[in-house]
């Protein structure tokens, strides 16, 4: 259930801004924060340090992944380059819907 | 009758937030049509417009996902998310909880469909709304087909609750728009963004202008599988231009039909004659 508390979370980052303020102050609040989500320690370790490509291949949602990056400062060329610097160092995407079929180094939206 | 308008459009994030990245005279294009779609729209002067759109984890999660969802609430907010990446102001758009709620009841005949009194929408309602009614003040009835969390709702089915959809605003004295976003053929969210297959996407769209049932319920061509494997996960979005097709009953006609790399799509908007 792992990758389902994984995405959960993303979930309510995405749309409450209460969750969005307790990660945004980091130290014990964001650790308390993601102590109520069901997260192994590479899953914790993945979102405490906006490990956009781990996420990735971890499985989670692009529609929920896609959010969490703007909202760490982000952007969509910086975001696009992340997961596949995430297939570069962890392999191919484990679960989920959202496989990588081009090559790291294609660049498909130009960017 | 009283369904007056139907139509179908891309909903990509990119079209309004990533519009400065692309080259000028490519996007300018695209949207000089998508505001001809929506100029043909209010042409139609209706009372309120239907938006079928694929959400994404904006109200509905996985704790407890509905095939389909109809908003019934008298205004709604959105974006949900960060208007500057998106590059549409926060707003409330209205809508009509009694129409929504009359329109849910006969639904309710042939399709079990969820309501919802409150619904935030995301790019996938937004992104059409700042082209179709630019000022925002047409009535808006929301309304989702699962395509984000698997296992998705048959085609088939899809098509019966496009066909439950025509009989009830049929039996509305409003005059009442019908427009399906998402589709066709992407890999948004991924790497892959930016990725399309054309050829997949004129045949797929000359079934939907032809309004050829047999061929768009493929079972070959168009069951998950092979929709992921040919169109990506984006590509589950034809739900959205199913049940349009299923309400309209007539033929199709493209305004616009282009891949637009750093939007993520191909950039689609087609009306369809009701009959």
């Amino acid at each position: 259930m792992s990758l389902y508390a994984m995405q959960k979370f993303l979930f309510a980052l995405n749309r409450d801004a209460e969750v969005q303020r307790r990660f945004a102050e980091g130290g014990d609040t964001r650790t308390a924060l993601l102590a109520g989500y069901d997260l192994n320690d590479e899953e914790r370790e993945a979102i405490g340090t906006g490990d956009i490509g781990k996420l990735y291949v971890l499985g989670c949602n692009g529609q929920l992944l896609m959010h969490f990056a703007p909202l760490l400062g982000i952007a969509w060329a910086d975001y696009l380059e992340a997961m596949r610097e995430g297939v570069r160092k962890y392999g191919p995407v484990r679960a989920g819907i959202y496989a990588m079929t081009t090559g790291t180094d294609e660049k498909v939206a130009g960017v | 009758m009283s369904l007056v308008f139907a139509g179908v459009c891309s909903h990509a994030p990119g079209i309004t937030g990533r519009a400065h990245l692309a080259d000028p005279a490519v996007k300018d294009e695209f949207h000089a049509q998508f505001h001809r779609f929506g100029e043909a729209m209010r042409a139609t002067k209706p009372d309120a417009v239907i938006v079928i759109a694929a959400e994404h984890f904006a109200n509905f999660f996985m704790n407890n996902m509905p095939a389909y969802a109809i908003g019934m609430a008298d205004r709604y907010e959105g974006p949900i998310e960060d208007p500057k990446w998106l590059g549409i102001e926060a707003r409330t758009i209205p809508g009509d909880a009694a129409l929504s709620q009359r329109l849910i009841r006969e639904v309710m005949q042939t399709v079990d469909v969820a309501y919802a009194e409150e619904w935030k929408f995301d790019h996938g309602i937004m992104v059409p709304l700042n082209f179709l009614t630019p000022n925002f003040d047409t009535k808006v009835i929301p309304v989702n087909i699962n395509c984000q969390g698997p296992p998705l709702t048959p085609l088939h089915r899809a098509w019966a609750f496009g066909e439950a959809l025509r009989r009830a605003c049929d039996k509305a004295p409003e005059r009442i728009a019908l427009v399906g976003t998402g589709g066709i053929s992407h890999w948004p969210a991924t790497p892959d963004s930016g990725k399309v297959n054309a050829e997949w996407d004129a045949e797929f769209m000359r079934r939907w202008c032809a309004n050829d049932r047999e061929a768009l319920l493929s079972q070959v061509d168009y069951n998950d599988e092979a929709t992921y494997r040919e169109a990506g996960q984006g590509g589950f979005e034809i739900r959205t231009f199913l049940s349009v097709a299923a309400a309209a009953r007539g033929k199709g006609e493209i305004f616009h039909m282009k891949a637009i790399p750093i939007f993520a799509v191909t950039c689609t908007a087609a009306v369809m004659s009701v009959a």
